[in-house]
């Protein structure tokens, strides 16, 4: 806890920020002062033989369906096609400790004071502060500049735990699904919570893939999106699923999970009667899924990402199966992922961090 | 924030008073609490109380504690404890409690923040602890449930406990607020939300607000530090009250928000004074929260004070041995139910 401000450090060699499209990268304009350092992987879903246009002056690298067939050959069945789920592939692929995910309707957002919010700076504050997952502290992140531990926290658990993801949030259009979107189509979120704050151990949230990111080294084979989209039952359930498996997994493995800031400008509403249809089966599945999430454990043997993702999908299949013959090939594709995660990323076992 | 209704007849508003002249915490009070009846409970080392004119006030004494409790439990009510006894007594369903040096805190838009109404949107909404949701408090206005909550959870469950926030001096514990002394609490954080299941926090009797008749018989004096004194630093009172109230609140499917309302706290002690006082109570927390995070409450405790004996029972059992002071805490649990159930069956 500084009693002084000290700068983030910029990590430019050390983060990746992962954009998956299929339109164009116009949004990148807007962002240009923020993410001009960093290396861009750019996940080009749909047609690939449609030429995606990059703004000048950035260092990117650029993957369309055809790099991830020749690249992963018969193991490409795991990423999704035609949906934005397809980004994992860019998680797999980055040699970079940190990811950073943004989709491309995500705009610079101004902060009360109308300043720029710089979104990736205090997503790198939110993981280079620890995590408080063992006890809520009522005055949120006790490391931000400004707040602290309150009277009652207990002072062995003051040190934390370290952070793998940092979940940032959105103004203007929310993140609802689409029942809501139909009941509320003018609903904007205009409300500016100055807070960031561990979700505690034991509970599941929602993760939405807009304005994400984590540790690639403590988490990252977790972080598998599933399959959706052409061909699958079920779409708009990608980031929901990985962030059920990776708050499972944290909670195992005793790392931390953050929400709240930063927030960035959503600016498109997707259809909301498109959003139904994918959503659909989900609605129903995912009463289902809760309880087996918040159900799950993990045996203490598997110590590694790895190991616990592994161990997951088996407990997918043998729970899950039943539900939807949907989740025995989830189950499959969870274990190819890994295996293409290991091909890729061979040098080392990711093993919990500490 | 859009509020709920507020009938001025559910509402007792409750004060432990440390000091005599009340005078101007009343003025500044005035314009939110002037609708409701308030219950002072006097600190027995305090002279006569002195309250303004306009108020609809009852003031407790030392010798209307006696009266109702007995001499030998008249002292569970005293210190930070006192306020309890207005909890004991007022039949009304929802209580708001805050400490005698807070004024109101501003918005950003430079009104005072009306706690009473934030509080009781808070509890008149419902609670959400089985699953996070990522904007908060689903029921504030603007605001909903986010994509990919599970449907059957959307309607929540009862909210039996709000606590709320400060501004200024903030409740830290004396070594943190005397290694940064000048550190103030400003940021106003515009949200409350649910404090999810399992998940311990420590409460802060500064600035709170419960429903007397779903969770009355839990919000109890129990732990009183052996040098507990008259400022915050000194005391885990209401930290203990809060891990029995959210144990609970766990089993009995009630919720617990944790947010606004502020209220801005005023300079009162010395860090460094209380620092140098036995650290007690840092030491306590250490046993005392390991314990309530295992403890699971049995299938047959289904009303607040079935769940508060089998605590009792269980800080006996198994932090006894630890220190005496578990053991006094658990005693006190007891005795306070049966106060409370005594004093329920005098209205009927």
């Amino acid at each position: 806890m500084a009693s002084s401000v000290t700068p983030t450090p910029l990590l430019k060699d050390e983060l990746d920020i992962v954009i998956p499209t299929i339109r164009n990268l116009d949004f990148l304009e807007m962002w240009r002062p923020f993410f001009q350092p960093y290396h861009l992987i750019i996940v080009q879903d749909g047609d690939p033989s449609k030429v995606i246009k990059v703004p000048e002056g950035f260092d990117y690298e650029l993957y369309n369906r055809n790099d991830i067939n020749r690249i992963l050959g018969p193991k490409s069945s795991c990423i999704s096609f035609k949906d934005s789920a397809c980004r994992c592939f860019g998680y797999m692929v980055s040699k970079k400790k940190y990811i950073f995910t943004i989709d491309d309707d995500c705009f610079v957002a101004k902060d009360p004071s109308g300043n720029d919010i710089n979104a990736l700076e205090q997503h790198i504050k939110n993981l280079l502060s620890p995590s408080t997952p063992f006890f809520f502290n009522t005055l949120y992140d006790p490391y931000r500049e400004g707040a602290d531990f309150v009277r009652g926290y207990p002072f062995s658990l003051r040190e934390g735990v370290p952070t793998a993801v940092s979940h940032g949030l959105w103004l203007n259009i929310p993140d609802y699904d689409a029942p809501t979107q139909l009941v509320k189509p003018r609903e904007r979120n205009t409300r500016f919570v100055d807070a960031v704050l561990t979700i505690p151990k034991g509970t599941l949230f929602p993760m939405c893939g807009m304005n994400l990111a984590f540790d690639r080294e403590l988490i990252g084979p977790a972080m598998y999106f599933g399959l959706m989209g052409d061909g699958q039952p079920i779409g708009r359930y990608d980031d929901m699923w990985a962030g059920w498996c990776i708050k499972v997994i944290c909670d195992h493995l005793g790392l931390g999970v953050k929400t709240g800031l930063p927030y960035i400008w959503h600016s498109k509403a997707s259809n909301p009667f498109v959003n139904l249809k994918k959503e659909y089966k989900g609605i129903y599945w995912q009463e289902e899924l809760i309880p087996f999430f918040q159900a799950a454990t993990l045996p203490k043997e598997c110590t590694t990402v790895q190991s616990c993702y592994k161990e997951l999908s088996k407990q997918v299949k043998a729970k899950l199966g039943k539900v939807d013959d949907y989740f025995n090939k989830l189950a499959d594709a969870m274990l190819t992922w890994i295996e293409a995660w290991d091909e890729l990323n061979p040098s080392k076992q990711l093993a919990k961090g500490k | 924030m859009s509020p709920a209704s507020v009938n001025d007849n559910e509402v007792d508003i409750v004060i432990g008073a440390f000091r005599s002249d009340l005078t101007s915490f009343m003025e500044e009070w005035r314009p939110i609490f002037s609708r409701f009846h308030l219950i002072v409970v006097k600190d027995p080392d305090v002279k006569e109380v002195q309250i303004p004119e306009g108020f609809d006030v009852r003031v407790y004494t030392e010798s209307d504690i006696v009266k109702v409790v007995g001499s030998s439990k008249a002292s569970l009510f005293s210190g930070y404890s006192s306020r309890y006894f207005g909890y004991l007594v007022s039949n009304k369903k929802y209580i708001i409690s805050i400490d005698d040096d807070c004024s109101p805190a501003k918005t950003k838009d430079g009104d005072l923040v009306d706690i009473v109404a934030y509080h009781l949107n808070n509890l008149k909404t419902p609670a959400t602890p089985f699953f996070f949701n990522t904007l908060y408090d689903p029921y504030q206005k603007g605001s909903d449930f986010v994509r990919g909550y599970p449907f059957s959870l959307r309607s929540g469950v009862p909210c039996a406990l709000s606590c709320g926030l400060w501004l200024n001096f903030a409740d830290y514990d004396a070594p943190t607020q005397a290694l940064k002394p000048d550190m103030r609490n400003t940021r106003y954080v515009d949200a409350v939300l649910t404090v999810p299941l399992k998940s311990m926090m420590p409460m802060s009797g500064v600035n709170i607000a419960f429903d007397r008749e779903l969770v009355g018989p839990a919000m109890l004096p129990a732990l009183k530090l052996v040098k507990e004194g008259k400022v915050r630093w000194e005391t885990m009172e209401d930290v203990w009250c809060g891990l029995v109230v959210k144990t609970v609140c766990d089993h009995l499917k009630l919720g617990v928000k944790s947010g606004i309302p502020y209220v801005w706290r005023n300079e009162k002690g010395s860090a460094i004074d209380s620092l140098k006082k036995e650290w007690e109570g840092v030491k306590l927390m250490e046993d005392a929260v390991p314990f309530f995070e295992t403890l699971r409450l049995s299938p047959s405790s289904v009303t607040a004070e079935d769940c508060v004996v089998e605590i009792a029972a269980a800080v006996k059992e198994r932090l006894g041995s630890t220190h005496a002071v578990f053991v006094s805490a658990a005693e006190a649990m007891v005795e306070w139910v049966k106060l409370w159930k005594a004093v329920r069956s005098l209205d009927h």
